[in-house]
């Protein structure tokens, strides 16, 4: 039984891939990544991961995708077909689309040698004993009770970096100037006189200062 | 299964990624295939943790998520800025670090 | 104070006097730098009469004295030392030099008094008189290979004196170089020497010489190898043939100048290097025949040179390539005594005709050719008698002195018998011509009808040329520094000039009676401890007494007959010499071009140097190390550049297959290794 859903997930994982790299709307690749994704969930289910898996389809399916899709509806679509460029190739031209093929595909041999055909005699095939619980492999508490203990400091430096990450894209998107409108003289609060000109805000994007 | 299957996947996974990334003209998708690397190795770690029955490789796949959301973050940000400088969207036109 | 203190207290006044001079020209007044410089060459020469003094009364086999002021390298297989030799033939020389650079310094103050760069003049003079005394005084080769090193410098600094002339500097040059030429000869010689002996000391070298180092046999390779080139060094510096023509040029330089240097001191140092290396050539007897040949040589070309020239100083400079000839030839046969009288003697009037020479071109305002000379006996009469006394004793008249020093060197050259007659032969025919030609000059030049500039002076105002003008080439010059003064002197007028040439006369005129051959010993006593263990040496005092009557005759009747026959031919028949001239016009075109010296160097080392120098620079320089070695490594990197330049495209998706590309690499890497 497992096998067959590994196979189905696996399926859709590689296709969601494929779709990702060919698909020439860019909305229709960020699509293809969410079916990807989804079906990456299923295949650590099968793994006995379930925190990490509803992880993965919270917050990575969830969140990051939405925010691609916001991002790919506000600048537009960009499409140009596969065929299109190898017909008319760009200033970079076809040869790196083969040579990269080429590359990629180099890689994928040797990383299945590597894994598949030499000294990975280590590798249990079945995976270790498992034993069920409140507090067993793969649980939340589980996992809870790891960054809170051995990976405290992982832990606290991926808030952290969050954190970062946060600003600096609030200061990459942000407006230097307000949206110019006519001069809407309001009250002219002291509020006015202490905020500073343009500080990017939704107010400002917007039209009222 | 065998973890050996797993493992398969991830790299199959893993080297579209890269294909992506060396195909593709449009900084969104290029993102998109650099998330998709990020899925391979992701699923590897997972693998290699039910292998070994501790939970370190779910741990560093959680990092590796907040990475990835950051970087997404980011990058999304960029190409946000690029839009609003009425600069091409495209890696082949965006060349001054050439030279 | 003994003798070797003496002997640095001579080389230390000249040494005070040039840096005194050179340094604190500004602050000496008027023409104190004259007076200074002369004072510490007269004290200079007081300490050397102090050293011979404290010399002599030590016994004749301690005379030689050696001190070492310090030790300035000692090293394995090296021991050169700051040591000065003094010896019997050191203190002849330096009394010498010292002597003659009194009184030529004297003469200098009134000759360059309104010269702009005269207390210049002072400090380089005075330079010179250290170098030339540090030369004989050296005690190893050392020393004297620097000494041989600054009196070439002093003679370059000197010659190009005024030195916006061209034909000084250019003059100066060829001196320089030439000098070089004897210097690298006498550096080579000196490593033969070393090779052998292994000390640079003289008094050890020749004591390891004669104790057999260069084997026992006569005409040992090396020393033969080494005599010569040493030979090379002191025909450089003596000006004899092949490596003469520096001296004729040199006339450029101030007239008190080509007495000094070119007459009677830095022309005599190759004399000097063969009498005191006498052990060295004793035992290679082929490197004495080449020093004789030359010598002869010399004497006979230079003598028939100095029948055509009409510059009144290059007569006496050839004149004075001659007689060193005679020296030359003298010490290379053995005649040391009496070579280094002729040397003393011909100081004296060579020194003496060149401050005579001074005073007519005074007279004449700058000018120096005797074609347009004549008739100034009248009013230059102190001159004329100056040059009347240095020409007879120049000619070998008896009882002047020159007569005694020539006809002792042609004596013992006979005395050594077979192929020495020729030389002997060569001598009279030499000194008969060495008549002719100094008495044409004084004929030409004081006798016949007085020039306007002489009537000018008899009537009591000396000539003054509107436009100074260089007396070679005419063109014209200023009186600014770097160019003779305005205003020039005569010996009727100046006393220290006239005392100076007063007591050169008295010496021409005296010095030879200190040794009349076969009856005074002087000389010969007093060098004898210099050359203790010669063979040669002794055997100077045994001569039959007929070759000595022979050679007084003939000696005396040659030099009356030169006189006649100039005489007849400038005086007596003005147009004789014309007549001459057009007989014998091919001999009379190769004498007035110098036998072609000029043009034979010209052709063989100058043209293919400068050929070799511009290939060098053309061609080599251009082509090989410009355009291949620099611009090929040069080349290189920047093409090594561009091609990893290229690797920077810009494209991210390249930089991104790169990183795959790595990746893949460094996996397959791994592969391999398992």
């Amino acid at each position: 039984m497992s096998q067959v859903l590994f196979f189905i997930a696996a399926i859709g994982v590689i296709t969601g891939a494929v779709g990702v790299v060919v698909l020439r709307n860019p909305f229709y690749a960020v699509l293809a990544l969410v079916g990807h994704l989804l079906s990456l969930a299923v295949l650590f289910l099968l793994l006995r991961a379930e925190f990490v898996a509803a992880i993965q389809v919270v917050i990575y399916a969830g969140a990051v995708m939405v925010l691609y899709v916001f991002v790919v509806a506000y600048v537009g679509e960009e499409s140009e077909s596969l065929g299109d460029r190898l017909r008319n190739p760009g200033a970079v031209g076809s040869q790196l689309r083969l040579g990269g093929a080429i590359l990629a595909g180099a890689l994928l041999v040797e990383l299945l040698i590597a894994l598949l055909g030499t000294g990975l005699e280590a590798i249990n095939g079945k995976g270790a004993g498992y034993n069920p619980g409140p507090e067993a492999f793969g649980t939340p508490a589980y996992i809870g009770k790891l960054l809170l203990t051995r990976f405290l400091l992982a832990f606290e430096v991926a808030s952290f970096l969050l954190l970062i990450a946060a600003v600096g894209g609030v200061v990459l998107a942000r407006r230097r100037h307000g949206v110019e409108e006519d001069d809407e003289q309001d009250v002219l609060t002291p509020m006015n006189l202490l905020r500073p000109r343009s500080t990017g805000t939704m107010a400002e994007g917007v039209g009222k200062r | 299964m065998s973890i050996a299957w797993y493992l398969a996947v991830s790299a199959i996974v893993f080297s579209l990624g890269a294909i992506g990334v060396i195909t593709r003209r449009n900084p969104l998708v290029v993102l998109l295939c650099l998330e998709l690397m990020l899925n391979g190795g992701n699923l590897a770690l997972i693998a290699f943790s039910r292998m070994w029955g501790n939970g370190d490789g779910q741990i560093l796949a959680i990092v590796v998520m907040t990475v990835a959301a950051c970087e997404v973050c980011i990058g999304l940000g960029m190409i946000v800025a690029l839009y609003r400088r009425h600069l091409p969207i495209d890696v082949d036109e965006l060349r001054e670090l050439q030279g | 104070m003994t003798q070797t203190t003496y002997g640095w207290l001579v080389l230390a006044f000249p040494l005070l006097g040039t840096l005194t001079i050179g340094l604190g020209y500004r602050k000496l007044p008027g023409r104190s730098a004259g007076w200074i410089g002369t004072a510490a060459i007269f004290l200079a020469f007081l300490a050397a009469i102090g050293a011979l003094l404290t010399m002599q009364d030590h016994s004749e086999s301690h005379r030689q004295a050696v001190s070492s002021l310090w030790n300035y390298a000692s090293t394995v297989g090296i021991d050169a030392q700051m040591s000065i030799l003094v010896d019997p033939l050191s203190v002849f020389m330096i009394l010498i030099v010292s002597g003659v650079s009194t009184l030529i310094h004297l003469y200098s103050i009134s000759y360059m008094t309104e010269d702009r760069g005269f207390a210049r003049y002072f400090a380089y003079l005075n330079f010179f008189v250290f170098s030339m005394l540090l030369l004989v005084l050296a005690g190893n080769f050392m020393l004297l290979i620097v000494g041989w090193a600054f009196v070439g410098a002093a003679s370059y600094l000197l010659i190009s004196f005024w030195y916006r002339r061209k034909t000084a500097t250019a003059a100066g040059i060829k001196a320089f170089v030439i000098n070089v030429v004897g210097d690298v000869g006498l550096v080579l010689g000196t490593y033969f020497i070393f090779k052998h002996t292994g000390t640079l000391d003289f008094l050890r070298a020749f004591h390891a010489t004669q104790a057999g180092a260069f084997g026992h046999a006569t005409n040992n390779g090396d020393l033969v190898a080494g005599c010569v080139l040493l030979l090379v060094g002191a025909f450089a510096k003596s000006a004899q043939i092949p490596l003469h023509t520096w001296l004729p040029d040199a006339m450029e330089g101030p007239t008190p100048v080509s007495a000094l240097i070119h007459a009677a001191t830095m022309v005599t140092a190759g004399v000097y290097l063969i009498a005191r290396m006498h052990p060295l050539f004793e035992l290679a007897p082929a490197a004495e025949d080449v020093g004789a040949i030359v010598g002869a040589a010399t004497l006979l070309i230079a003598g028939t040179i100095a029948l055509t020239q009409t510059d009144i100083k290059r007569v006496i400079a050839y004149s004075t390539m001659s007689q060193i000839g005679y020296m030359i030839m003298g010490v290379s046969v053995g005649a040391y005594a009496a070579g280094l009288f002729h040397l003393m003697t011909h100081a004296f009037f060579k020194a003496l005709l060149f401050m005579g020479a001074g005073s007519i071109i005074g007279a004449m305002g700058g000018g120096q050719s005797l074609e347009k000379m004549g008739g100034f006996r009248k009013a230059l009469p102190f001159t004329y008698g100056c040059f009347i006394v240095g020409g007879l004793a120049l000619s070998g008249i008896p009882p002047f002195s020159g007569f005694f020093s020539k006809d002792d060197i042609l004596l013992v050259t006979a005395e050594r018998g077979g192929w020495h007659w020729a030389l002997y032969v060569v001598g009279y025919i030499g000194a008969f011509l060495t008549a002719i030609y100094t008495f044409r000059m004084i004929f030409r030049a004081f006798h016949g009808e007085p020039v306007e500039e002489a009537l000018e002076l008899e009537e009591g105002h000396l000539h003054h040329a509107e436009q100074p003008t260089n007396p070679a080439t005419g063109e014209v010059e200023d009186t600014d520094v770097g160019f003779p003064g305005p205003f020039h002197t005569i010996a009727e007028r100046a006393l220290p000039m006239r005392v100076a040439m007063g007591i050169l006369a008295l010496g021409a005129f005296g010095a030879g009676l200190v040794q009349i051959p076969k009856v005074d010993f002087v000389i010969d006593d007093f060098l004898r401890p210099s050359f203790a263990g010669s063979p040669l040496y002794a055997s100077e005092s045994h001569t039959k007494s007929s070759l000595l009557v022979v050679g007084i005759v003939l000696g005396t009747l040659l030099g009356l007959a030169g006189i006649a026959i100039a005489y007849r031919v400038w005086v007596k028949k003005p147009g004789t010499a014309g007549a001459v001239r057009a007989r014998l016009q091919p001999l009379y075109e190769l004498f007035v071009n110098k036998w072609y010296f000029d043009e034979l160097i010209g052709a063989v080392v100058l043209t293919p140097f400068a050929a070799v120098g511009g290939f060098a620079r053309g061609t080599f320089e251009r082509v090989f190390v410009d355009d291949t070695l620099v611009g090929g490594t040069t080349g290189l990197v920047r093409i090594g550049s561009a091609a990893v330049r290229a690797a920077q495209s810009g494209f991210v998706r390249y930089y991104a297959a790169l990183l795959v590309l790595g990746l893949a690499g460094v996996g397959f890497y791994f592969l391999l290794q398992t």
